[in-house]
Protein backbone atom coordinates (compact mmCIF):
# COMPACT_ATOMS: atom_id res chain seq x y z
CA UNK A 1 0.00 0.00 0.00
CA UNK A 2 1.39 3.39 -0.89
CA UNK A 3 1.20 6.09 1.75
CA UNK A 4 0.37 9.73 1.04
CA UNK A 5 3.18 12.27 1.41
CA UNK A 6 1.47 13.75 4.46
CA UNK A 7 1.31 10.40 6.23
CA UNK A 8 4.98 9.83 5.48
CA UNK A 9 5.83 13.32 6.69
CA UNK A 10 4.00 12.89 10.02
CA UNK A 11 5.35 9.39 10.39
CA UNK A 12 8.95 10.38 9.68
CA UNK A 13 8.81 13.59 11.73
CA UNK A 14 6.09 13.02 14.28
CA UNK A 15 5.03 16.24 16.02
CA UNK A 16 4.55 16.52 19.77
CA UNK A 17 5.66 13.09 20.86
CA UNK A 18 5.79 12.84 24.61
CA UNK A 19 4.13 12.62 27.95
CA UNK A 20 2.38 15.19 30.15
CA UNK A 21 1.86 14.64 33.86
CA UNK A 22 -1.47 12.88 33.97
CA UNK A 23 -1.90 13.62 37.68
CA UNK A 24 -1.95 17.36 36.93
CA UNK A 25 -5.52 18.68 37.11
CA UNK A 26 -4.93 20.79 34.01
CA UNK A 27 -3.96 17.77 31.93
CA UNK A 28 -6.51 15.62 30.15
CA UNK A 29 -5.49 12.13 29.02
CA UNK A 30 -7.21 9.92 26.47
CA UNK A 31 -6.05 6.31 26.03
CA UNK A 32 -7.95 4.45 23.33
CA UNK A 33 -7.61 1.27 21.31
CA UNK A 34 -6.25 -2.08 22.41
CA UNK A 35 -2.97 -3.93 21.86
CA UNK A 36 -4.94 -6.90 20.48
CA UNK A 37 -6.34 -4.69 17.75
CA UNK A 38 -2.91 -3.48 16.74
CA UNK A 39 -3.34 0.12 17.74
CA UNK A 40 -3.30 2.09 20.98
CA UNK A 41 -3.25 5.89 21.10
CA UNK A 42 -2.54 8.07 24.07
CA UNK A 43 -3.33 11.72 23.56
CA UNK A 44 -2.80 14.36 26.23
CA UNK A 45 -3.79 18.01 26.43
CA UNK A 46 -2.60 20.78 28.70
CA UNK A 47 -5.43 23.28 29.26
CA UNK A 48 -5.22 26.83 30.68
CA UNK A 49 -7.70 28.67 32.91
CA UNK A 50 -9.71 29.83 29.88
CA UNK A 51 -10.22 26.23 28.71
CA UNK A 52 -7.75 26.80 25.87
CA UNK A 53 -5.44 23.95 24.90
CA UNK A 54 -1.88 25.21 25.25
CA UNK A 55 -0.03 21.97 24.62
CA UNK A 56 -0.74 18.49 23.28
CA UNK A 57 1.34 15.32 23.30
CA UNK A 58 0.87 11.84 21.96
CA UNK A 59 2.29 8.36 21.94
CA UNK A 60 0.91 5.72 19.58
CA UNK A 61 1.39 2.00 19.07
CA UNK A 62 0.18 1.28 15.59
CA UNK A 63 0.73 1.48 11.88
CA UNK A 64 2.01 4.53 10.01
CA UNK A 65 -1.48 5.92 9.49
CA UNK A 66 -2.30 5.64 13.20
CA UNK A 67 0.90 7.46 14.13
CA UNK A 68 0.27 10.14 11.50
CA UNK A 69 -3.37 10.60 12.61
CA UNK A 70 -2.39 11.19 16.21
CA UNK A 71 0.52 13.44 15.27
CA UNK A 72 -1.84 15.55 13.15
CA UNK A 73 -4.42 15.62 15.97
CA UNK A 74 -1.90 17.15 18.39
CA UNK A 75 -1.11 19.89 15.85
CA UNK A 76 -4.78 20.71 15.44
CA UNK A 77 -5.49 20.68 19.17
CA UNK A 78 -2.94 23.28 20.15
CA UNK A 79 -4.50 26.74 20.40
CA UNK A 80 -8.08 25.48 20.26
CA UNK A 81 -10.64 25.80 23.06
CA UNK A 82 -11.80 22.48 24.43
CA UNK A 83 -15.23 23.16 22.91
CA UNK A 84 -13.79 23.70 19.43
CA UNK A 85 -11.52 20.68 19.82
CA UNK A 86 -14.58 18.55 20.51
CA UNK A 87 -15.74 19.38 16.99
CA UNK A 88 -12.78 17.75 15.25
CA UNK A 89 -14.20 15.03 13.06
CA UNK A 90 -12.40 11.90 11.97
CA UNK A 91 -13.26 12.65 8.34
CA UNK A 92 -11.22 15.88 8.58
CA UNK A 93 -8.22 13.70 9.41
CA UNK A 94 -9.03 11.27 6.60
CA UNK A 95 -9.14 14.16 4.16
CA UNK A 96 -6.01 15.91 5.39
CA UNK A 97 -3.93 12.70 5.30
CA UNK A 98 -5.65 11.15 2.25
CA UNK A 99 -6.21 7.93 4.20
CA UNK A 100 -7.49 4.99 2.16
CA UNK A 101 -10.74 3.28 3.31
CA UNK A 102 -8.86 0.47 5.08
CA UNK A 103 -7.16 3.09 7.30
CA UNK A 104 -10.24 5.11 8.28
CA UNK A 105 -10.30 3.34 11.64
CA UNK A 106 -7.01 5.13 12.47
CA UNK A 107 -8.76 8.50 12.15
CA UNK A 108 -11.71 7.24 14.20
CA UNK A 109 -9.30 6.24 16.90
CA UNK A 110 -7.70 9.71 16.83
CA UNK A 111 -11.11 11.37 17.18
CA UNK A 112 -11.95 9.04 20.07
CA UNK A 113 -8.62 9.91 21.72
CA UNK A 114 -9.32 13.65 21.41
CA UNK A 115 -12.77 13.27 22.97
CA UNK A 116 -11.46 10.99 25.71
CA UNK A 117 -8.73 13.50 26.61
CA UNK A 118 -11.17 16.41 26.73
CA UNK A 119 -13.65 14.46 28.84
CA UNK A 120 -10.89 13.40 31.21
CA UNK A 121 -10.03 17.07 31.65
CA UNK A 122 -13.70 18.04 32.06
CA UNK A 123 -14.35 15.45 34.73
CA UNK A 124 -11.18 16.40 36.60
CA UNK A 125 -12.36 20.00 36.63
CA UNK A 126 -15.93 19.42 37.72
CA UNK A 127 -17.59 19.50 34.31
CA UNK A 128 -19.85 16.80 32.95
CA UNK A 129 -18.34 14.63 30.22
CA UNK A 130 -19.76 15.17 26.77
CA UNK A 131 -21.28 12.11 25.19
CA UNK A 132 -19.92 11.36 21.76
CA UNK A 133 -22.47 12.49 19.19
CA UNK A 134 -21.92 9.39 17.10
CA UNK A 135 -20.74 5.93 17.80
CA UNK A 136 -18.20 4.24 15.65
CA UNK A 137 -18.14 0.79 17.05
CA UNK B 1 25.20 -2.77 -1.56
CA UNK B 2 21.98 -1.79 -3.32
CA UNK B 3 18.94 -0.55 -1.42
CA UNK B 4 16.29 -1.62 -0.68
CA UNK B 5 17.43 -5.00 0.62
CA UNK B 6 15.26 -8.01 -0.20
CA UNK B 7 14.67 -10.28 2.79
CA UNK B 8 11.28 -11.63 1.76
CA UNK B 9 12.46 -14.81 0.02
CA UNK B 10 9.54 -16.83 1.41
CA UNK B 11 7.21 -14.72 -0.71
CA UNK B 12 9.23 -15.18 -3.86
CA UNK B 13 12.86 -15.34 -4.96
CA UNK B 14 14.70 -13.52 -7.70
CA UNK B 15 15.39 -15.77 -10.66
CA UNK B 16 18.93 -17.07 -10.88
CA UNK B 17 20.60 -15.72 -14.04
CA UNK B 18 21.64 -19.29 -14.90
CA UNK B 19 17.97 -20.25 -14.94
CA UNK B 20 17.10 -17.37 -17.22
CA UNK B 21 19.89 -18.34 -19.58
CA UNK B 22 18.53 -21.87 -19.84
CA UNK B 23 15.02 -20.60 -20.57
CA UNK B 24 15.69 -18.01 -23.25
CA UNK B 25 15.97 -20.28 -26.33
CA UNK B 26 12.59 -21.80 -25.52
CA UNK B 27 10.80 -18.51 -26.08
CA UNK B 28 12.10 -17.91 -29.58
CA UNK B 29 13.99 -20.57 -31.59
CA UNK B 30 12.76 -23.60 -29.64
CA UNK B 31 9.16 -22.49 -29.31
CA UNK B 32 7.44 -25.77 -30.20
CA UNK B 33 4.48 -27.34 -28.48
CA UNK B 34 5.69 -30.32 -26.49
CA UNK B 35 2.56 -32.18 -27.57
CA UNK B 36 3.34 -31.82 -31.30
CA UNK B 37 4.46 -35.31 -32.19
CA UNK B 38 5.03 -34.92 -35.90
CA UNK B 39 7.85 -32.44 -36.37
CA UNK B 40 11.17 -31.47 -34.84
CA UNK B 41 9.77 -28.32 -33.19
CA UNK B 42 7.57 -30.49 -31.02
CA UNK B 43 10.30 -33.07 -30.43
CA UNK B 44 12.78 -30.45 -29.24
CA UNK B 45 10.22 -29.02 -26.81
CA UNK B 46 9.27 -32.47 -25.58
CA UNK B 47 12.90 -33.39 -25.06
CA UNK B 48 13.43 -30.23 -23.00
CA UNK B 49 10.37 -31.00 -20.88
CA UNK B 50 11.52 -34.58 -20.32
CA UNK B 51 14.92 -33.37 -19.20
CA UNK B 52 13.35 -30.85 -16.82
CA UNK B 53 11.07 -33.54 -15.46
CA UNK B 54 14.15 -35.59 -14.57
CA UNK B 55 15.78 -32.57 -12.91
CA UNK B 56 12.69 -31.91 -10.78
CA UNK B 57 12.23 -35.60 -9.93
CA UNK B 58 15.86 -35.97 -8.89
CA UNK B 59 15.65 -33.14 -6.38
CA UNK B 60 12.87 -34.93 -4.47
CA UNK B 61 14.06 -38.50 -5.03
CA UNK B 62 11.18 -39.34 -7.39
CA UNK B 63 10.94 -40.93 -10.81
CA UNK B 64 10.34 -38.53 -13.71
CA UNK B 65 7.06 -40.31 -14.50
CA UNK B 66 5.69 -39.13 -11.18
CA UNK B 67 5.97 -35.41 -11.92
CA UNK B 68 2.90 -33.49 -13.13
CA UNK B 69 3.68 -29.93 -14.17
CA UNK B 70 1.20 -27.28 -13.05
CA UNK B 71 0.98 -23.50 -12.98
CA UNK B 72 2.35 -23.42 -9.44
CA UNK B 73 1.98 -24.86 -5.97
CA UNK B 74 -1.54 -23.51 -5.49
CA UNK B 75 -2.75 -25.48 -8.49
CA UNK B 76 -0.79 -28.53 -7.35
CA UNK B 77 -2.41 -28.33 -3.89
CA UNK B 78 -5.85 -28.02 -5.48
CA UNK B 79 -5.24 -30.89 -7.87
CA UNK B 80 -3.92 -33.17 -5.14
CA UNK B 81 -6.64 -32.58 -2.57
CA UNK B 82 -9.64 -32.23 -4.87
CA UNK B 83 -8.29 -34.99 -7.11
CA UNK B 84 -7.88 -37.44 -4.21
CA UNK B 85 -11.28 -36.52 -2.79
CA UNK B 86 -12.95 -37.32 -6.10
CA UNK B 87 -10.89 -40.41 -6.88
CA UNK B 88 -11.20 -42.03 -3.46
CA UNK B 89 -14.73 -41.04 -2.49
CA UNK B 90 -15.84 -44.66 -2.41
CA UNK B 91 -13.33 -45.26 0.36
CA UNK B 92 -14.20 -42.31 2.52
CA UNK B 93 -14.66 -38.56 2.81
CA UNK B 94 -12.40 -37.61 5.70
CA UNK B 95 -9.40 -35.34 5.19
CA UNK B 96 -6.98 -34.25 7.91
CA UNK B 97 -4.91 -31.09 7.66
CA UNK B 98 -3.54 -28.48 10.08
CA UNK B 99 -4.53 -24.94 10.97
CA UNK B 100 -1.15 -23.53 9.93
CA UNK B 101 -1.38 -24.71 6.32
CA UNK B 102 -1.22 -22.32 3.41
CA UNK B 103 -4.55 -20.94 2.18
CA UNK B 104 -4.16 -23.02 -0.99
CA UNK B 105 -4.70 -26.09 1.20
CA UNK B 106 -7.11 -24.63 3.78
CA UNK B 107 -9.44 -23.02 1.27
CA UNK B 108 -9.41 -26.11 -0.93
CA UNK B 109 -10.49 -28.15 2.09
CA UNK B 110 -13.18 -25.61 2.93
CA UNK B 111 -14.44 -25.90 -0.63
CA UNK B 112 -14.59 -29.69 -0.34
CA UNK B 113 -16.54 -29.42 2.91
CA UNK B 114 -19.33 -27.88 0.86
CA UNK B 115 -19.16 -30.94 -1.40
CA UNK B 116 -19.51 -33.43 1.42
CA UNK B 117 -16.00 -33.81 2.78
CA UNK B 118 -15.39 -34.01 6.50
CA UNK B 119 -12.23 -32.10 7.32
CA UNK B 120 -10.24 -32.08 10.55
CA UNK B 121 -8.04 -29.04 11.05
CA UNK B 122 -5.43 -30.15 13.57
CA UNK B 123 -4.24 -27.48 15.99
CA UNK B 124 -0.50 -26.99 16.50
CA UNK B 125 1.55 -26.81 19.65
CA UNK B 126 3.16 -23.58 20.83
CA UNK B 127 6.19 -24.27 18.67
CA UNK B 128 4.11 -24.76 15.52
CA UNK B 129 4.46 -28.56 15.32
CA UNK B 130 1.43 -30.81 15.20
CA UNK B 131 0.88 -33.38 17.93
CA UNK B 132 1.40 -36.84 16.43
CA UNK B 133 -0.73 -38.56 19.07
CA UNK B 134 -3.54 -36.19 18.23
CA UNK B 135 -3.15 -36.97 14.54
CA UNK B 136 -3.31 -40.66 15.23
CA UNK B 137 -6.39 -40.24 17.41
CA UNK B 138 -8.11 -38.36 14.61
CA UNK B 139 -7.59 -41.07 11.98
CA UNK B 140 -10.70 -43.05 11.05
CA UNK B 141 -11.43 -45.79 8.49
CA UNK B 142 -12.97 -43.01 6.34
CA UNK B 143 -9.77 -40.96 6.34
CA UNK B 144 -8.53 -40.83 2.76
CA UNK B 145 -5.93 -38.09 2.99
CA UNK B 146 -3.59 -36.44 5.48
CA UNK B 147 -2.25 -33.15 4.12
CA UNK B 148 0.42 -31.53 6.27
CA UNK B 149 2.93 -29.01 4.96
CA UNK B 150 6.65 -29.72 5.01
CA UNK B 151 7.97 -26.31 6.06
CA UNK B 152 5.80 -23.40 7.11
CA UNK B 153 5.91 -20.23 5.03
CA UNK B 154 5.56 -17.82 7.95
CA UNK B 155 7.65 -19.34 10.71
CA UNK B 156 9.72 -21.90 8.80
CA UNK B 157 8.82 -24.76 11.15
CA UNK B 158 9.46 -28.22 9.66
CA UNK B 159 6.84 -30.83 10.50
CA UNK B 160 7.86 -34.44 11.29
CA UNK B 161 6.83 -35.55 7.82
CA UNK B 162 8.18 -39.08 8.03
CA UNK B 163 6.28 -39.84 11.23
CA UNK B 164 3.12 -38.23 9.87
CA UNK B 165 3.34 -40.35 6.71
CA UNK B 166 3.75 -43.51 8.79
CA UNK B 167 0.63 -42.72 10.80
CA UNK B 168 -1.38 -41.96 7.67
CA UNK B 169 -0.28 -45.20 6.00
CA UNK B 170 -0.92 -47.28 9.09
CA UNK B 171 -4.55 -46.24 8.84
CA UNK B 172 -4.79 -46.69 5.10
CA UNK B 173 -4.75 -43.01 4.15
CA UNK B 174 -2.59 -41.21 1.63
CA UNK B 175 -0.09 -38.60 2.74
CA UNK B 176 0.22 -35.34 0.85
CA UNK B 177 2.57 -32.49 1.67
CA UNK B 178 2.76 -28.91 0.47
CA UNK B 179 6.55 -28.68 0.27
CA UNK B 180 6.70 -25.31 -1.46
CA UNK B 181 9.01 -23.79 1.16
CA UNK B 182 11.08 -26.90 1.80
CA UNK B 183 11.98 -28.29 -1.63
CA UNK B 184 15.34 -26.95 -2.73
CA UNK B 185 16.10 -25.62 0.75
CA UNK B 186 16.46 -28.85 2.72
CA UNK B 187 16.74 -32.49 1.60
CA UNK B 188 13.32 -33.83 0.64
CA UNK B 189 12.99 -37.47 -0.44
CA UNK B 190 9.56 -38.79 -1.30
CA UNK B 191 10.58 -42.40 -0.64
CA UNK B 192 12.52 -41.89 2.55
CA UNK B 193 9.79 -39.56 3.83
CA UNK B 194 6.88 -41.73 2.70
CA UNK B 195 5.21 -39.00 0.67
CA UNK B 196 2.39 -39.94 -1.73
CA UNK B 197 1.69 -36.48 -3.14
CA UNK B 198 3.87 -33.37 -2.97
CA UNK B 199 3.30 -29.84 -4.21
CA UNK B 200 6.13 -27.46 -5.05
CA UNK B 201 6.81 -24.32 -7.00
CA UNK B 202 9.63 -22.90 -9.16
CA UNK B 203 9.55 -19.28 -8.05
CA UNK B 204 10.46 -20.10 -4.45
CA UNK B 205 13.68 -21.72 -5.61
CA UNK B 206 15.09 -19.05 -7.94
CA UNK B 207 13.05 -20.25 -10.91
CA UNK B 208 10.29 -18.49 -12.86
CA UNK B 209 6.80 -17.68 -11.61
CA UNK B 210 3.83 -19.53 -13.06
CA UNK B 211 5.20 -23.05 -12.93
CA UNK B 212 5.10 -25.74 -10.28
CA UNK B 213 4.65 -29.45 -9.94
CA UNK B 214 2.66 -32.13 -8.24
CA UNK B 215 4.46 -35.35 -7.43
CA UNK B 216 2.06 -38.31 -7.63
CA UNK B 217 3.38 -41.67 -6.39
CA UNK B 218 3.24 -44.44 -8.97
CA UNK B 219 4.40 -47.42 -6.93
CA UNK B 220 3.53 -48.64 -3.45
CA UNK B 221 0.78 -47.49 -3.67
CA UNK B 222 -0.10 -46.29 -7.15
CA UNK B 223 -1.87 -43.02 -6.46
CA UNK B 224 -4.41 -41.50 -8.80
CA UNK B 225 -6.02 -38.09 -8.81
CA UNK B 226 -9.03 -36.99 -10.81
CA UNK B 227 -8.10 -34.22 -13.25
CA UNK B 228 -9.44 -30.81 -12.32
CA UNK B 229 -8.91 -29.34 -15.78
CA UNK B 230 -10.38 -31.00 -18.84
CA UNK B 231 -8.78 -30.83 -22.24
CA UNK B 232 -6.07 -32.49 -24.25
CA UNK B 233 -5.12 -35.05 -21.63
CA UNK B 234 -1.61 -33.76 -21.03
CA UNK B 235 0.47 -34.92 -18.08
CA UNK B 236 -0.85 -38.47 -18.11
CA UNK B 237 -4.37 -37.15 -18.20
CA UNK B 238 -4.05 -35.45 -14.83
CA UNK B 239 -3.49 -31.89 -16.00
CA UNK B 240 -4.56 -30.76 -19.44
CA UNK B 241 -3.16 -27.63 -21.02
CA UNK B 242 -0.23 -26.89 -23.31
CA UNK B 243 2.94 -27.16 -21.31
CA UNK B 244 4.73 -23.98 -20.31
CA UNK B 245 7.96 -25.15 -21.92
CA UNK B 246 10.26 -22.21 -21.05
CA UNK B 247 8.88 -22.17 -17.50
CA UNK B 248 9.37 -25.90 -17.12
CA UNK B 249 12.92 -25.68 -18.48
CA UNK B 250 13.62 -22.94 -15.93
CA UNK B 251 12.06 -24.99 -13.15
CA UNK B 252 14.27 -27.95 -14.08
CA UNK B 253 17.40 -25.82 -14.11
CA UNK B 254 16.42 -24.25 -10.77
CA UNK B 255 16.07 -27.75 -9.27
CA UNK B 256 19.43 -28.82 -10.66
CA UNK B 257 21.11 -25.78 -9.09
CA UNK B 258 19.45 -26.47 -5.73
CA UNK B 259 20.60 -30.07 -5.94
CA UNK B 260 24.20 -28.88 -6.39
CA UNK B 261 24.21 -25.98 -3.98
CA UNK B 262 21.57 -26.74 -1.35
CA UNK B 263 23.88 -28.25 1.22
CA UNK B 264 26.47 -25.48 1.29
CA UNK B 265 23.76 -22.85 0.86
CA UNK B 266 21.80 -24.13 3.84
CA UNK B 267 24.93 -23.87 5.99
CA UNK B 268 25.69 -20.35 4.80
CA UNK B 269 22.11 -19.16 5.25
CA UNK B 270 21.56 -20.69 8.66
CA UNK B 271 24.77 -19.01 9.86
CA UNK B 272 23.55 -15.66 8.53
CA UNK B 273 20.07 -16.23 9.92
CA UNK B 274 21.49 -17.12 13.33
CA UNK B 275 23.58 -13.96 13.30
CA UNK B 276 20.52 -11.90 12.44
CA UNK B 277 18.42 -13.59 15.10
CA UNK B 278 21.03 -13.42 17.86
CA UNK B 279 21.62 -9.74 17.20
CA UNK B 280 17.92 -8.87 17.09
CA UNK B 281 17.23 -10.77 20.30
CA UNK B 282 19.59 -8.33 22.01
CA UNK B 283 16.62 -5.98 21.82
CA UNK B 284 14.60 -6.20 25.00
CA UNK B 285 11.24 -7.98 24.74
CA UNK B 286 11.86 -9.64 21.41
CA UNK B 287 10.84 -13.23 20.80
CA UNK B 288 11.36 -15.87 18.11
CA UNK B 289 8.13 -17.43 16.85
CA UNK B 290 8.04 -21.17 16.21
CA UNK B 291 10.31 -24.10 16.86
CA UNK B 292 13.95 -23.16 16.38
CA UNK B 293 15.35 -26.66 16.13
CA UNK B 294 13.07 -27.93 13.38
CA UNK B 295 13.20 -24.90 11.15
CA UNK B 296 14.09 -24.00 7.59
CA UNK B 297 17.63 -22.59 7.47
CA UNK B 298 16.77 -19.23 5.94
CA UNK B 299 13.80 -18.05 8.03
CA UNK B 300 13.43 -16.14 11.29
CA UNK B 301 10.11 -14.82 12.51
CA UNK B 302 10.56 -12.39 15.39
CA UNK B 303 8.10 -10.36 17.44
CA UNK B 304 9.21 -7.03 18.85
CA UNK B 305 6.80 -6.41 21.67
CA UNK B 306 5.14 -2.98 22.00
CA UNK B 307 5.86 -2.12 18.36
CA UNK B 308 3.31 -2.69 15.61
CA UNK B 309 4.52 -4.61 12.58
CA UNK B 310 3.30 -2.41 9.78
CA UNK B 311 4.54 0.71 11.50
CA UNK B 312 7.87 -1.05 11.91
CA UNK B 313 8.08 -1.99 8.24
CA UNK B 314 7.35 1.60 7.33
CA UNK B 315 10.27 2.68 9.50
CA UNK B 316 12.47 0.15 7.68
CA UNK B 317 11.72 1.33 4.19
CA UNK B 318 15.06 0.09 2.86
CA UNK B 319 14.25 -3.41 4.01
CA UNK B 320 11.73 -5.64 2.23
CA UNK B 321 10.30 -8.04 4.82
CA UNK B 322 6.80 -9.08 5.80
CA UNK B 323 4.72 -8.93 8.94
CA UNK B 324 1.95 -10.92 10.58
CA UNK B 325 0.38 -7.63 11.55
CA UNK B 326 -3.27 -7.18 10.73
CA UNK B 327 -2.58 -3.87 9.12
CA UNK B 328 -0.78 -5.57 6.26
CA UNK B 329 -3.88 -7.51 5.31
CA UNK B 330 -7.24 -6.34 4.08
CA UNK B 331 -9.01 -8.31 6.80
CA UNK B 332 -7.41 -6.42 9.74
CA UNK B 333 -6.91 -9.81 11.40
CA UNK B 334 -3.38 -10.68 12.46
CA UNK B 335 -1.70 -13.77 11.03
CA UNK B 336 -3.71 -16.95 11.63
CA UNK B 337 -0.47 -18.93 11.72
CA UNK B 338 0.94 -16.91 14.60
CA UNK B 339 -2.39 -16.92 16.42
CA UNK B 340 -2.55 -20.69 16.14
CA UNK B 341 0.73 -20.91 18.09
CA UNK B 342 -1.21 -19.39 20.93
CA UNK B 343 0.53 -16.06 20.45
CA UNK B 344 -1.47 -13.19 21.85
CA UNK B 345 -2.81 -10.82 19.22
CA UNK B 346 -0.46 -8.05 20.27
CA UNK B 347 2.59 -10.24 19.69
CA UNK B 348 1.19 -11.36 16.35
CA UNK B 349 0.77 -7.70 15.42
CA UNK B 350 4.41 -7.13 16.35
CA UNK B 351 5.98 -9.82 14.19
CA UNK B 352 8.43 -9.52 11.32
CA UNK B 353 9.41 -12.39 9.02
CA UNK B 354 12.94 -12.32 7.69
CA UNK B 355 13.46 -14.65 4.72
CA UNK B 356 17.04 -14.89 3.52
CA UNK B 357 18.00 -16.21 0.11
CA UNK B 358 20.71 -17.23 -2.31
CA UNK B 359 21.65 -13.65 -3.08
CA UNK B 360 21.61 -12.38 0.51
CA UNK B 361 25.04 -11.16 1.64
CA UNK B 362 26.47 -10.75 5.11
CA UNK B 363 26.70 -7.01 4.49
CA UNK B 364 22.95 -6.95 3.86
CA UNK B 365 22.26 -8.91 7.02
CA UNK B 366 24.40 -6.48 9.03
CA UNK B 367 22.48 -3.61 7.54
CA UNK B 368 19.16 -5.32 8.33
CA UNK B 369 20.23 -5.77 11.95
CA UNK B 370 21.20 -2.13 12.24
CA UNK B 371 18.07 -0.76 10.55
CA UNK B 372 15.74 -3.02 12.58
CA UNK B 373 17.30 -2.06 15.89
CA UNK B 374 17.07 1.64 15.10
CA UNK B 375 13.46 1.34 13.94
CA UNK B 376 12.35 -0.70 16.96
CA UNK B 377 14.00 1.74 19.36
CA UNK B 378 12.51 4.71 17.53
CA UNK B 379 8.99 3.30 17.55
CA UNK B 380 9.23 2.28 21.17
CA UNK B 381 9.94 5.92 21.97
CA UNK B 382 6.57 6.64 20.33
CA UNK B 383 4.78 3.71 21.95
CA UNK B 384 2.52 4.28 24.94
CA UNK B 385 2.68 0.55 25.63
CA UNK B 386 6.46 0.61 25.90
CA UNK B 387 6.23 3.53 28.34
CA UNK B 388 3.68 1.65 30.45
CA UNK B 389 5.83 -1.47 30.37
CA UNK B 390 8.84 0.55 31.48
CA UNK B 391 6.78 2.00 34.34
CA UNK B 392 6.12 -1.53 35.45
CA UNK B 393 2.42 -1.61 34.57
CA UNK B 394 0.88 -4.98 33.76
CA UNK B 395 -0.72 -4.35 30.39
CA UNK B 396 -2.88 -7.43 30.63
CA UNK B 397 -4.61 -5.89 33.66
CA UNK B 398 -5.65 -2.75 31.83
CA UNK B 399 -9.19 -2.57 30.54
CA UNK B 400 -8.75 -1.67 26.92
CA UNK B 401 -11.49 -0.08 24.90
CA UNK B 402 -11.52 -2.67 22.13
CA UNK B 403 -12.77 -1.32 18.88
Amino acid sequence: MAYSDKVIDHYTNPRNVGTLDKSNAKVGTGLVGAPECGDVMRLQIQVDDNNMITDAKFKTFGCGSAIASSSLATEWLKGKSIDDAMKIDNMDIVEELSLPPVKIHCSVLAEDAIKAAINDYRVKNGMAPIEAAKTHH
Amino acid sequence: MNLPIYLDNNATTPMDPRVLEAMIPYFTQKFGNAASRNHPFGWIAEEAVDYAREQVAKLIGASEKEIIFTSGATEADNLAIKGVFEMYKDKGNHIITAVTEHKAVLDTCKHLEKLGARVTYLPVKEDGLIDLAELEATMTPETILVSIMYGNNEIGVIQPVKEIAAIAHKHGALFMTDATQAVGKIPVDVNADGIDLLACSAHKIYGPKGVGALYVRRKGPRVKVTAQMDGGGHERGMRSGTLNVPGIVGFGKACELCMQEMESEAKRLSALRDKLQTSLLELEESYVNGNQEHRLPHVANISFKYVEGEGLMMAMKDLAVSSGSACTSASLEPSYVLKSLGLSDDLAHSSIRYGLGRFTTEEEVDYAIDITKKAVNHLRELSPLWEMFKEGLDLSKIEWAEH
